[in-house]
C-alpha cells in the first residue's frame, strides 16, 4: 500500500457514509410526507407515467449528492469521529428504511 | 418471439439486473471481509483493493441501472390506468387491486418495493466508495472496514427486499 493511501484522513469516509443516511432518511421522509399530505403527492409528480416516484427518487439523488459534497468539502482533510458518525449514519438509514415500510407511513397518513 | 417486450424488459431488470447486483454483492462482501493486515501481505492488500474496487462499483452501477430500469420502464406499464373494460390481466396494479385476495401485494408489496429498492444504490455507492479509496487503512482500522460491510449488507437487504417482493408481484400479476 501506498504512503498517499496511508496518510489519507477518515473525513471524506465519513462523508460518504453520513450522506448515504441522509439519502435514505430523504427517501423515507418523502415517501411517508407524501401518503400523508395530497399536496405534497402532487408536487413531486415530475413525470407523470412513474407518479411522484420519479420526484422521491430525484430529490433524494439530488440531496444525497449535495449532502456528500458539502460533508467531503468539510471533512476531506481531517480526522473525525467516524464511530460517531457511523452511529448517526445507521439511525438515519434505519429510519429511511421505517420511512419506506409501508404499515408505517399509512399508520402516519391516518 | 418467445418473450414479448415487456417480459424481455422485466426480465432484464429483475434476472439479470437485479440477480447481478446480488451475486456482486457476495463477491464484494466476501473480499472486503478478507482486507486484514494480518491475513494477507501488503501486496495481497493491494490485489484485494482492486478485485474488491471494480466488483464494488460494478454492483453499485448494477444497483442503479436496476432501480432506473425498473421505475422508468416496468413499473409504467404496472401503473398504468386501464380503459373501461379493459383485459386487467394487462394492467397489473389494477388486477391486483381488483382481487381482494391478491390487493395485498400492491397496498404492502409494491408499495414497500418501489420505495425501498431506491436505499440499494445509495448504499452500495458509499461501500464502492470507501472499498475504493480506503482499503489499505481498512486493513488496519476494522470499524471503517465493519462500515463497508455494513453498508454492503444494509444495501443487500434492500436490493433482497424489492427481489423477493418483485418475485411474488410478477407470479400473482405477471406483466404481459
Amino acid at each position: 500500500m501506498s504512503s498517499t493511501e496511508n496518510a489519507l484522513t477518515n473525513g471524506s469516509a465519513a462523508a460518504a457514509t453520513l450522506a448515504s443516511g441522509i439519502g435514505c432518511l430523504t427517501m423515507g421522509v418523502l415517501t411517508t410526507l407524501t401518503e400523508a399530505v395530497a399536496s405534497v403527492g402532487r408536487l413531486l409528480n415530475f413525470y407523470n407515467p412513474t407518479g411522484n416516484l420519479s420526484g422521491k427518487t430525484l430529490t433524494t439523488v439530488l440531496v444525497w449528492l449535495i449532502s456528500w459534497a458539502i460533508f467531503r468539502a468539510r471533512w476531506k482533510e481531517k480526522e473525525v469521529d467516524f464511530g460517531k458518525v457511523f452511529t448517526l449514519s445507521l439511525v438515519l438509514i434505519g429510519l429511511g428504511f421505517l420511512g419506506t415500510f409501508p404499515p408505517f407511513f399509512d399508520l402516519i397518513a391516518g | 418471439m418467445w418473450l414479448s417486450s415487456r417480459e424481455l424488459w422485466t426480465t432484464i431488470h429483475g434476472m439479470g439486473l437485479g440477480a447481478g447486483f446480488l451475486l456482486l454483492f457476495t463477491g464484494t462482501w466476501a473480499l472486503l471481509w478478507g482486507i486484514r493486515s494480518g491475513w494477507v501481505t501488503t501486496v495481497g492488500i493491494e490485489v484485494h483493493r482492486r478485485l474488491a474496487s471494480t466488483v464494488a462499483w460494478l454492483m453499485a452501477a448494477f444497483a442503479w441501472l436496476t432501480v432506473i430500469v425498473g421505475t422508468y420502464i416496468p413499473y409504467i406499464w404496472y401503473r398504468a390506468i386501464p380503459p373501461d373494460g379493459a383485459d386487467l390481466t394487462k394492467f397489473p396494479r389494477s388486477y391486483l387491486l381488483a382481487h381482494p385476495n391478491l390487493a395485498m401485494l400492491h397496498s404492502f408489496g409494491m408499495e414497500w418495493k418501489e420505495h425501498v429498492a431506491w436505499l440499494a444504490p445509495l448504499l452500495a455507492t458509499a461501500a464502492a466508495y470507501l472499498i475504493s479509496r480506503f482499503a489499505p487503512r481498512m486493513a488496519e482500522d476494522s470499524k471503517l472496514r465493519n462500515a463497508g460491510l455494513t453498508l454492503l449488507t444494509l444495501a443487500f437487504a434492500a436490493a433482497a427486499v424489492a427481489g423477493m417482493l418483485g418475485a411474488f408481484l410478477t407470479k400473482a400479476a405477471p406483466v404481459h
